[in-house]
């Protein structure tokens, strides 16, 4: 019978337990064989007899007690933990313990002295705790626990991961549409130049050049004005004929100086011939909604123009 | 065939020499690598020399080309002086060095080249992996050929643990190993096992690679070398059958202890916890029997610094297995493990036991081998003290950064948030990780030391000065 929560059918169960009980049966034997006929005193230790290499030789002195018993203690120790602890087999022990129990219990605990202390600020408007000292910190500590490892201890983000303290938005910065993002996260999708009709590396490079006209940079204006007329056909569905983006679907606004994925040409054309797919994971359900709420309240409070 | 007269000595230098090359570069490597975690900026964003690329190429050096070449040496050299004959044969003995250098360069070329297995101390791909199982084959034939050939009634007890290292190696190997090639055009290839049981038998190879690769075979030098450096008797006959079989028998179940609180099922996370607790009695009955030998003899460790390092050796070894069985308890676990505190576990045991064992050893037998004395005792001292000195860095340090460590992920404050992001925890483990690199350092400019000491004794030696006669084996002494 295969019984899901062993991984081994029940063959291997008995293997596990005879085994484990017979090997340390056969440590205690071992010990009782071999303590056997101690001799009174050092002086009455002989060699064995036997040498090897002219001069290899050995004693036959008895265990040292000391290790002895703790070599005993050790073996006890190990059948009262099998008997208190699942070990052997499906047998669970008689304290009942088990990981995921021990698991759930400390989550329920952290759950119980937690959660009033995020829920208080839950009617609270998110304007209003951004002002909130109190509020702030608590959120700060929330964000350097969650959010560090990818926008930073600062909040400023790297290369593909947003800067939160600049006031440019991919997903739009009110209050709400942070906690949308925060809570069920955001998927980006910049295809590819294959998918986007980008066909020739001459497409990117024309329209690359007229990208980085937008936001004022030193081009060629001959190929700005081949790459507009792909623009104006192509990406302006997502990033608006104007280039400034379209926070409906995280797509960036392309005529400021805010760029997530690098500014330099190279940069651009990576980005033009293999797409980005930036992704937020979602956090609702992991953290709850206060939480969330407080998350919001602090990146609120690092832009906030007050 | 007519009756050999002299023993095989060629093989045993061959690998004693390379022991000392693949120490120093594996070492080396490992200093690199420590100085990569104190200053990122040295993997200078090339990617042979990236972190994750070279540290399987500085574990497997050093257990593998290192530890491996030692063991070849020793344990030819002592099958062969316990048995009182010859190894059996010198082309399949031959052929065991050049496979084994052929493996050693074969992982020096690969591994920077990001082919991995990706199996922790296993990463090597299956056509070398295929080699390797030649090889220990070989090895075992030629070892166990010359057990059955020997002129002595009884196996000296060093056979046992030598024996037990090698059949134990090939079982670990091949069943971990086990793996799909994609095709046999490519070096890439699937482990024959998924998630969990993946896991698992790795970890059953893996700390078996530490139980019988890095101790029981060692155990065979020691119960070789230590009483022949000490002329005295082994202490206790009865204490080495307890220990032997309890620790083979123990060892083989402990590797559950490195899957501690993950999805490995709780009855094999507790055998592993529990096998691991019963491993110490049947450790240090290893400690005591290399240890007390020199009872009657003490004094040797103030005048002969080869006893010392086969003594201090024998206490590391001592402390690293009082450790491991107390950060196999679940409790501890929970604190230590991810850690440094795992990273300077090993390298007592690798640095503290297994290298001081090894380079002990080596200054017995290489001048044996060689038919001279050893140029300089006073470079043997001082190469022990910047060992040690190194090695105690090295652990320090890691004890030290790998609580702070554990300490500082698991402190939550008051409203249930992390007191520390990881990247603080990661800006406070600089100064131990640059003492970490001083330990490793000096431990190397002691391999240097000896590297310059083992080349002015072997240099132009007389091939008639080795005394290499087989002597009969002496009858009953009483």
């Amino acid at each position: 019978m295969f019984d899901p929560e062993l991984f081994t059918s029940n063959f291997w169960e008995w293997f596990i337990i005879s085994g484990t009980l017979g090997g340390i049966l056969l440590c205690f034997l071992l010990i009782l064989w071999m303590s056997g006929d101690r001799p009174k005193s050092q002086e009455e230790v002989k060699t064995m007899g036997h040498v090897w290499d002219e001069n290899l030789e050995e004693f036959n002195n008895p265990l040292p007690r000391w290790w002895l018993w703790m070599f005993i203690i050790t073996l006890i120790f190990g059948l009262i933990y099998l008997a208190l602890y699942p070990g052997l087999g499906s047998f669970k022990g008689y304290l009942g313990w088990s990981e995921i129990g021990q698991y759930e219990k400390e989550m329920q605990e952290a759950k119980n002295a937690y959660d009033p202390l995020y829920a208080v600020f839950l009617d609270k408007p998110v304007e209003d705790l951004a002002k909130d000292n109190h509020a702030v910190a608590m959120g700060k500590r929330l964000f350097m626990t969650y959010c560090n490892v990818c926008h930073g201890s600062d909040a400023r983000g790297s290369k593909g991961f947003p800067n939160l303290t600049d006031n440019d938005w991919l997903w739009g910065g009110e209050p709400q549409a942070i906690k949308t993002s925060i809570a069920n996260g955001r998927q980006a999708v910049m295809p590819n130049g294959q998918a986007n009709g980008l066909a020739t590396d001459e497409d990117i490079e024309n329209v690359a050049e007229y990208v980085l006209s937008l936001s004022g940079q030193t081009v060629d204006a001959d190929k700005v004005a081949k790459g507009k007329t792909k623009f104006d056909g192509i990406c302006m569905a997502c990033h608006t004929p104007a280039g400034t983006g379209m926070a409906a679907v995280g797509a960036p606004n392309l005529t400021d100086d805010v760029w997530l994925y690098g500014s330099k040409k190279a940069e651009l054309l990576e980005t033009l011939k293999n797409g980005r797919q930036g992704v937020m994971p979602a956090h609702g359900d992991f953290l709850g909604e206060a939480k969330v709420h407080l998350l919001a309240a602090y990146v609120y409070s690092l832009s906030d123009k007050k | 065939m007519a009756e050999q007269t002299t023993y095989n000595y060629k093989v045993v230098r061959q690998f004693a020499i390379m022991t000392i090359v693949w120490g120093i570069v594996g070492m080396s490597v490992g200093v690199f690598i420590a100085a990569q975690l104190a200053w990122p900026w040295l993997n200078f964003d090339i990617p042979y020399l990236s972190f994750g690329r070279l540290r399987p190429l500085h574990t497997n050096a050093v257990i593998f080309a290192f530890g491996g070449s030692a063991l070849f040496a020793t344990s030819y050299y002592v099958v062969q002086r316990t048995c009182h004959v010859r190894l059996i044969s010198d082309k399949l003995a031959a052929l065991t060095f050049w496979g084994w250098q052929l493996v050693i360069i074969g992982a020096v070329i690969t591994l920077p080249l990001g082919i991995t297995s990706s199996k922790e101390y296993a990463e090597l791909e299956w056509p070398i992996d295929i080699l390797i199982t030649l090889i220990w084959v070989t090895y075992a034939i030629v070892f166990f050929g010359t057990i059955v050939k020997r002129k002595t009634p009884h196996i000296y007890v060093a056979n046992w643990f030598y024996g037990a290292f090698i059949i134990t190696v090939a079982i670990l190997h091949l069943g971990n190993s086990a793996a799909v090639p994609v095709d046999f055009l490519s070096w890439k290839s699937y482990s024959a096992y998924a998630g969990v049981q993946d896991a698992m038998v790795q970890w059953w190879y893996g700390h078996n690679a530490v139980g019988f690769f890095l101790t029981a075979a060692f155990l065979g030098m020691m119960y070789y070398f230590v009483p022949k450096q000490a002329g005295r008797p082994v202490y206790s006959y009865r204490l080495s059958i307890v220990h032997f079989w309890a620790l083979i028998f123990t060892y083989i179940w402990a590797g559950p202890h490195h899957l501690h609180y993950t999805a490995l099922p709780d009855w094999t996370q507790s055998l592993g916890m529990v096998m691991s607790l019963i491993l110490l009695a049947p450790s240090w009955g290893g400690m005591i029997n290399g240890i007390m030998t020199l009872s009657g003899a003490w004094e040797k460790l103030r005048s002969d610094p080869i006893i010392r390092f086969l003594i201090v050796s024998i206490s590391f070894y001592g402390m690293s297995t009082f450790e491991g069985p107390m950060m196999a308890i679940k409790t501890v676990n929970a604190l230590s493990h991810y850690t440094d505190w795992t990273i300077g576990h090993v390298h007592s045991g690798a640095l503290g036991w297994m290298a001081l064992v090894t380079i002990g050893s080596l200054y017995y037998l290489i001048p044996r081998l060689v038919g001279r004395k050893l140029y300089s005792m006073k470079l043997v001292e001082i190469h022990f003290w910047v060992a040690t000195i190194g090695i105690v860095l090295y652990i320090s340090a890691m004890w030290v950064s790998g609580i702070m460590q554990g300490l500082m992920w698991r402190a939550v404050n008051d409203d249930g948030t992390l007191t520390y992001s990881f990247a603080e925890s990661v800006a406070a483990m600089h100064p131990y990780y640059v003492t970490r690199f001083l330990g490793g350092v000096s431990f190397l400019m002691g391999m240097l030391l000896m590297a310059y000491n083992i080349f002015m004794t072997v240099v132009g030696y007389d091939p008639k000065d080795v005394k290499d006669a087989i002597p009969a084996p002496l009858a009953h002494a009483h």
